[in-house]
């Protein structure tokens, strides 16, 4: 029996160790219909996908509920394998190539053509030959259909990315049965042209009767591709719609949604922000962070206010900081209150108080080993020679003093130890981001920038660090910038936001712009904000 | 209380504890045996005194994210050099002319003063390579211990030396393979207030010397400049972060270290009374990498409780397991080969448990 759709997920739910990633998701995809799949980092789309796939990653956890039909037909896809079988293939982000083989031989791995020899007839089908003319064929073939136009023999290594991902569809392709293709964030890595005419190629393949699930964040290329469309939002189904029914704005405020919780708590608010008055000015600013690029940025952050840097994952907003303070290479511009900071300069940022705490609070912010009391005020001695002790030619670490002031710093931001010797590596998240909190208070910075303030935290705890964030930026006029890829977080506690995508900034905005301003301009679309018409 | 037994012996550090009972069973076996227990452990007290400052160079190499300084014969040498350098131009006598007694004092003073700034700046290019090969300190800094001193083996051997202490008796230059301390500096730090209780001769001036050395060590490391060294050698990123260097900091450690070496080897040849050049230091730093091991430090991380404790057991083990294996295995003698297992066992064990250096940059 033929139903209508090639496959057709049901009521999906998934687990991992209590916490629910989705929630009775639903997906349906009709056989040569491109049908894209969009949401938020941490919306559930990777899960969704390695669930279709039969990743180990899912039946190591526990498996998941719901139904996957393929054809009509109820089927139980516990392996990559079986998968497989089904029709269905996957184009990595990170490519399966082996870098040492033709292309052709990468196409035909594990689905080699061979021709029976003497051997193999009675020693078994491990020793027949290769027939590598036909293997070349089938290899030509299928790199034409896509308009990869190389030669088939040419080693897979030294190509640039662009190309290696063309080979990966051609030996998705090359596979006979194969009825859906799916596409994990594609043309992230692929330039403006490349990207181009991987669209028009996903068009050429789905108008072979293949279904392509087309996993993505970028707006305009679903207008452009899409037959149809799901949206996730944390973990939930929100729609599935044809993309002429849509417009971009509409997806935009589908994929963020505007989420009632309140993260903080209003405060009296009596500052008072003058628009010139410029802390940090950032002019033609390029970070080269792995991962994380930024491509020019011209950035102003005025005293005293708190300014939100959101965007996506990968998109360049960790590279900011990160490259103010001289963690990884950056150029251009850098002042602070008039003067220059020379970037390339480890702990030039750090000697004018501009203090980071950093998103990868174990790895970068804390030494895990030794005790709160040494975490809290290892910048200070470094930077300040504070807690150590004159005695003429040289300075001794002052315990007394240190350890005084980290039983302030446990009380004033409530850290829950057992005392300043505790090691900071036995604390929870929380607490370890209130020691980092803590080391930057102690340098009393005039500019505080924190990454991912929330990430890795439990609900309570994120709301206390929101709370004390905003307290000292209203009792003591602190300027800080907040790093998230949490919207709400950002829009319950900025004043502005700015949003970063492909490493550049594509709008400043108020908290309380639309979702679908904020949406467009997540996906690099540039938007007006908060510095038009504003006094 | 089984969990607690056991967090215990986990803080205790599993190796450390067999081995202290193994010396334990030793001392035991030696005295209910009738040997002489009073001697060797006399004896026990000047090789940790002689050995320790040596021990103690391989903390600030641990410290600052290298790990065991294998190399340490770099230091070694340079100490060497001092030394040799102190009786070719005959400090002892020099200074005897002014001052009666004055003169051993004075020769390894200047030993020390000197071979220490050369230390230095062997050092600080051995630190420079170091920091061209992260991850695989280990291995490097075996290698390059062992290729430096067969280089000086090639320099000891044409050096234009007039002293006829220092040179072949036949021959124009070139150093001997072992010359006596006693017209130097021999035993000088030795005798130093020394003292013999119970048939137990206590090396005092050896003991507060290396005692001396260590507080500075302690001290240092509670300095800004050892702060930053520490935690540059515990999380390279979080010390970035904060405007450290790590690789000045790097090699900063290794040259202390260095230059430890050569003070150390210095101590250790006035115990020792005869100063061995040539190969003779080469395995030497196996010897101190096992002791701080044995002391409850790890590739990572090492105190100098870890040194006073590793260098004494180390010590006392070499001295009473070969006297006590002689009288019970008549006619054998495997104090070396018993040296040889403790030691390398040792080693390896420790290596099972590293993290690879300090590969976790970046």
């Amino acid at each position: 029996m033929n139903s209508e759709y090639v496959v057709k997920m049901n009521g999906i739910s998934k687990e991992f160790s209590g916490n629910r990633v989705l929630k009775d998701v639903s997906l349906m995809v009709k056989p040569g219909e491109i049908h894209a799949l969009m949401g938020e980092n941490g919306a559930g789309k990777s899960t969704l996908m390695n669930i279709l796939f039969g990743m180990p990653a899912i039946w190591n956890t526990g498996g998941y509920d719901g139904t996957i039909e393929i054809d009509g037909e109820t089927v139980k896809i516990d392996s990559p394998q079986k998968a497989m079988e089904c029709g269905i293939g996957m184009v990595h982000q990170e490519f399966m190539l082996i870098p040492g083989f033709t292309a052709t031989e990468n196409i035909k791995l594990g689905r080699e053509v061979t021709t029976p020899t003497v051997a193999s007839s009675f020693l078994g089908k491990s020793l027949e030959v290769l027939d590598r003319r036909q293997m070349r064929k089938d290899a030509r073939k299928a790199m034409d259909t896509i308009g990869l136009s190389i030669d088939e023999n040419t080693l897979v290594g030294g190509l640039p990315v662009g190309y290696m991902q063309f080979i990966e569809i051609a030996r998705e392709i090359d596979k006979t049965g194969m009825k859906l293709l799916i596409f994990d964030e594609p043309t992230a890595v692929l330039t403006e042209s490349e990207a181009e005419r991987l669209l028009k190629t996903m068009k050429v393949i789905a108008g072979k009767g293949i279904a392509i699930i087309f996993i993505t964040h970028r707006i305009d290329e679903v207008i452009e591709v899409a037959d149809s469309l799901t949206v996730l939002r944390d973990g939930t189904f929100i729609a599935r719609l044809e993309t002429k029914d849509v417009n971009a704005s509409k997806i935009a405020e589908m994929m963020i949604g505007r989420k009632v919780e309140k993260l903080v708590d209003e405060t009296e608010d009596n500052r008072s922000l003058n628009k010139d008055d410029v802390v940090l000015k950032l002019r033609d600013y390029h970070v080269d962070m792995p991962g994380e690029t930024v491509r020019g940025i011209d950035l102003d952050v005025r005293r005293g206010e708190i300014l939100g840097i959101g965007g996506l994952a990968g998109q360049g907003k960790i590279g900011i900081p990160n490259g103010i303070l001289g963690l990884y290479h950056a150029s251009g511009t850098v002042e602070f209150e008039g003067e220059s900071i020379d970037p390339s300069k480890l702990g030039d940022a750090l000697k004018r108080h501009i203090v980071f705490v950093s998103e990868d609070r174990r790895g970068v912010g804390l030494l895990l080993e030794e005790s709160i009391e040494q975490n809290i005020v290892f910048t200070a001695t470094q930077v300040e020679n504070k807690f150590m002790r004159n005695y003429g030619f040289f300075r001794q670490y002052d315990k007394a003093a240190a350890k005084k002031h980290a039983e302030d710093m446990i009380k004033e931001l409530d850290i829950r130890c057992v005392g300043p010797e505790q090691l900071v590596g036995s604390l929870s998240g929380g607490n370890q981001q209130k020691v980092c909190l803590a080391r930057a208070l102690t340098m009393d910075p005039k500019l505080l920038i924190v990454s991912e303030p929330t990430r890795g935290i439990d609900i309570g705890a994120k709301k206390l660090v929101l709370e004390l964030l905003v307290k000292l930026n209203r009792e003591t006029g602190m300027t800080i910038i907040v790093v998230s890829s949490e919207l709400n977080e950002l829009r319950s506690l900025s004043d502005r936001i700015a949003i970063v995508s492909d490493g550049k900034i594509s709008g400043i905005l108020k908290p309380d712009d639309s979702d679908a301003n904020f949406g467009l301009a997540m996906s690099g679309v540039k938007v007006g904000g908060a510095d038009d018409g504003e006094a | 209380m089984m969990e607690k037994l056991k967090s215990a012996a986990k803080r205790m550090n599993m190796p450390r504890l067999i081995i202290i009972l193994f010396f334990v069973f030793i001392v035991l076996l030696a005295y209910f045996n009738d040997i002489n227990v009073n001697s060797f452990i006399g004896s026990t007290l000047k090789y940790w005194g002689m050995w320790g400052v040596l021990v103690l160079a391989m903390v600030p190499s641990i410290k600052c994210g290298i790990g065991p300084n294998f190399g340490i014969s770099l230091g070694i040498v340079c100490g060497l050099l001092g030394s040799l350098l102190s009786i070719e131009f005959g400090i002892t006598d020099m200074f005897n002319a002014i001052l009666p007694g004055l003169g051993p004092w004075a020769a390894i003073a200047f030993a020390m003063i000197s071979s220490a700034f050369f230390a230095w700046f062997v050092g600080v290019g051995y630190g420079k390579i170091l920091n061209c090969v992260k991850g695989s300190e280990m291995t490097v800094t075996t290698y390059i211990g062992y290729s430096f001193i067969y280089l000086m083996c090639i320099v000891w051997f044409r050096a234009p030396f007039t002293n006829s202490e220092i040179k072949w008796p036949i021959g124009a230059s070139g150093v001997r393979n072992s010359l006596s301390m006693e017209s130097s500096f021999g035993e000088v730090l030795n005798d130093f207030l020394g003292f013999e209780i119970a048939g137990v001769y206590v090396p005092t001036g050896l003991i507060l010397f290396f005692l001396l050395c260590c507080l500075v060590v302690y001290l240092y490391f509670r300095s800004k400049s050892g702060m930053a060294m520490t935690a540059a050698g515990a999380n390279p990123n979080f010390a970035r972060a904060n405007g450290i260097d790590v690789d000045k900091m790097r090699v900063k450690g290794i040259a202390i270290s260095t230059v430890l070496g050569a003070i150390g080897i210095i101590v250790y040849t006035q115990g020792f009374g005869i100063l061995q050049a040539y190969t003779a230091p080469l395995t030497m730093g196996f010897q101190c990498v096992a002791a701080i091991l044995i002391g409850g430090a790890t590739t990572g991380k090492a105190k100098i409780s870890h040194v006073i404790i590793g260098t004494f057991i180390f010590q006392g083990l070499l001295m009473f397991t070969p006297s006590v294996s002689n009288k019970l295995l008549a006619g054998t003698d495997i104090s070396d080969t018993m040296r040889q297992i403790i030691q390398n066992g040792v080693i390896l064990y420790a290596l099972t448990k590293a993290k690879g250096g300090s590969s976790n940059e970046e």
